[in-house]
């Protein structure tokens, strides 16, 4: 049993990666990447979300009727967005212009919805709980790895800390401009998606 | 009228939604694998934007925002905490709404754009339209050009992706980047190519 709670947490890492391997929840995996900090906020929020409401859902799902259940879960979803984008501008003012609509979008972000409905729905409400953070960590583990990558050879920074000096500051680094551009995290993605594809080559596509 | 047509460009091809904000990321990525659906799907969403950007600005600036409620007496309320449970709740009853309609008086229509609507609830581009809508404090005849650019930035889009898909079908990449990797690869080197019209 231990083993079973284990395997839901971990297994969305890499073997069922949300993003890789499910095509779920990419908008804002790359719209908020050219920076650690706010991609490591944004792990925060959806972890969080996609816990709590499949925790929320799958404590009422046999009080929910079956017809409305969408409408349910999204407004599950929202309120909790609501509570997080509230938090956001009380505490965090600034990273929440950062991240400006981002937050918002984590209601229609299909991670949240589709273990809502894929698996809240159908299990009880521990398991979904630790299932809804586990896809989160597997969200997160790509959002870091792109924002690793952006920032620091982008702006040669990480989390705001200088790592290579940049030659505008009479360092040696000349930064890359392309990787802060939105176009380079479709790049980054498709080259982790090569990468997880070709350790583990059961996620290849048939061609 | 040129400020109108300002708009429309920019959503359409700089600020286009898919390519440089990345919204509607998973409907853009799985339905373009024929120019046929992608056209529908492109059509779907453009309808639905043109449809709720204009329906949530009116209750943005009637119903939600401080003061607002001047009209009905109560001047010293503000609901915007509750914009984005409203906005997500107007787009999923026009979405029924739209698919019943359809069905009743455009079959035709309906077959080819019916299956994607139900879908298009919890797409990005929609929601995202919205917010972007409310962040830059549109007004009214602002906010109909900024649904028709961004539904039919997302159209162009979508239907330039899966004519470059249709074509990749007869290509041979790497297995592990088969499928979905060589769509990513493509979208950004259509991103790219959009950028230029941003004048990088």
């Amino acid at each position: 049993m231990a083993d079973r709670k284990r395997d839901l947490l971990l297994r969305s890492i890499i073997e069922r990666n949300p993003i890789a391997l499910l095509v779920l929840g990419i908008c804002s995996a790359l719209a908020v990447t050219s920076q650690m900090t706010t991609a490591f906020v944004m792990f925060i929020c959806v972890t969080l979300v996609v816990a709590f409401s499949s925790l929320t859902i799958s404590i009422v799902r046999y009080q929910i009727p079956n017809t409305v259940r969408i409408g349910i879960q999204i407004t599950v979803i929202a309120t909790l967005v609501i509570l997080v984008d509230q938090f956001l501008k009380a505490f965090y003012f600034d990273l929440s212009k950062q991240l400006s609509i981002y937050v918002g979008l984590i209601i229609t972000n299909c991670i949240v919805m589709g273990r809502a409905e894929g698996f809240a729905m159908s299990n009880p409400p521990v398991n979904s709980f630790l299932d809804g953070i586990g896809n989160g960590l597997g969200y997160g583990f790509v959002l870091m790895f792109v924002a690793f990558i952006r920032e620091l050879f982008g702006s040669g920074t990480l989390f705001g800390i200088e790592i290579f000096q940049l030659t505008t500051n009479g360092g040696w680094y000349e930064r890359n401009g392309f990787l802060l551009l939105p176009v380079s995290a479709f790049f980054l993605i498709s080259l982790l998606i090569w990468f997880l594809r070709t350790i583990d080559p059961v996620q290849q596509e048939k061609a | 009228m040129a400020h109108y047509f300002d708009i429309i460009f920019r959503s359409l091809f700089i600020e286009n939604l898919p390519l440089s904000f990345f919204l509607g990321m998973c409907t853009f990525l799985a339905i373009s694998k024929k120019v046929k659906s992608a056209v529908g799907l492109g059509a779907a969403v453009l309808v639905l934007m043109l449809i709720t950007v204009p329906i949530n600005n009116l209750l943005l600036n009637k119903v939600l925002k401080a003061g607002a409620l001047a009209w009905a007496g109560q001047p010293n309320i503000d609901l915007t905490f509750l914009g984005l449970l409203t906005y997500i709740g107007i787009i999923a009853a026009i979405v029924q709404i739209l698919e019943m309609v359809l069905d009743r008086f455009i079959p035709a229509l309906y077959n080819t754009l019916g299956i994607f609507l139900p879908l298009l609830t919890v797409n990005c581009a929609i929601l995202g339209g919205t917010l972007f809508m409310v962040e830059r404090d549109l007004a009214f005849g602002e906010s109909v050009a900024y649904g028709f650019g961004a539904g039919g930035g997302f159209f162009l889009a979508v239907v330039l992706l899966a004519g470059i898909r249709e074509k990749l079908e007869y290509a041979d990449p790497p297995a592990g980047l088969r499928g979905l990797g060589v769509t990513f690869i493509s979208a950004g080197l259509i991103a790219l190519a959009f950028m230029g019209l941003a004048g990088f």
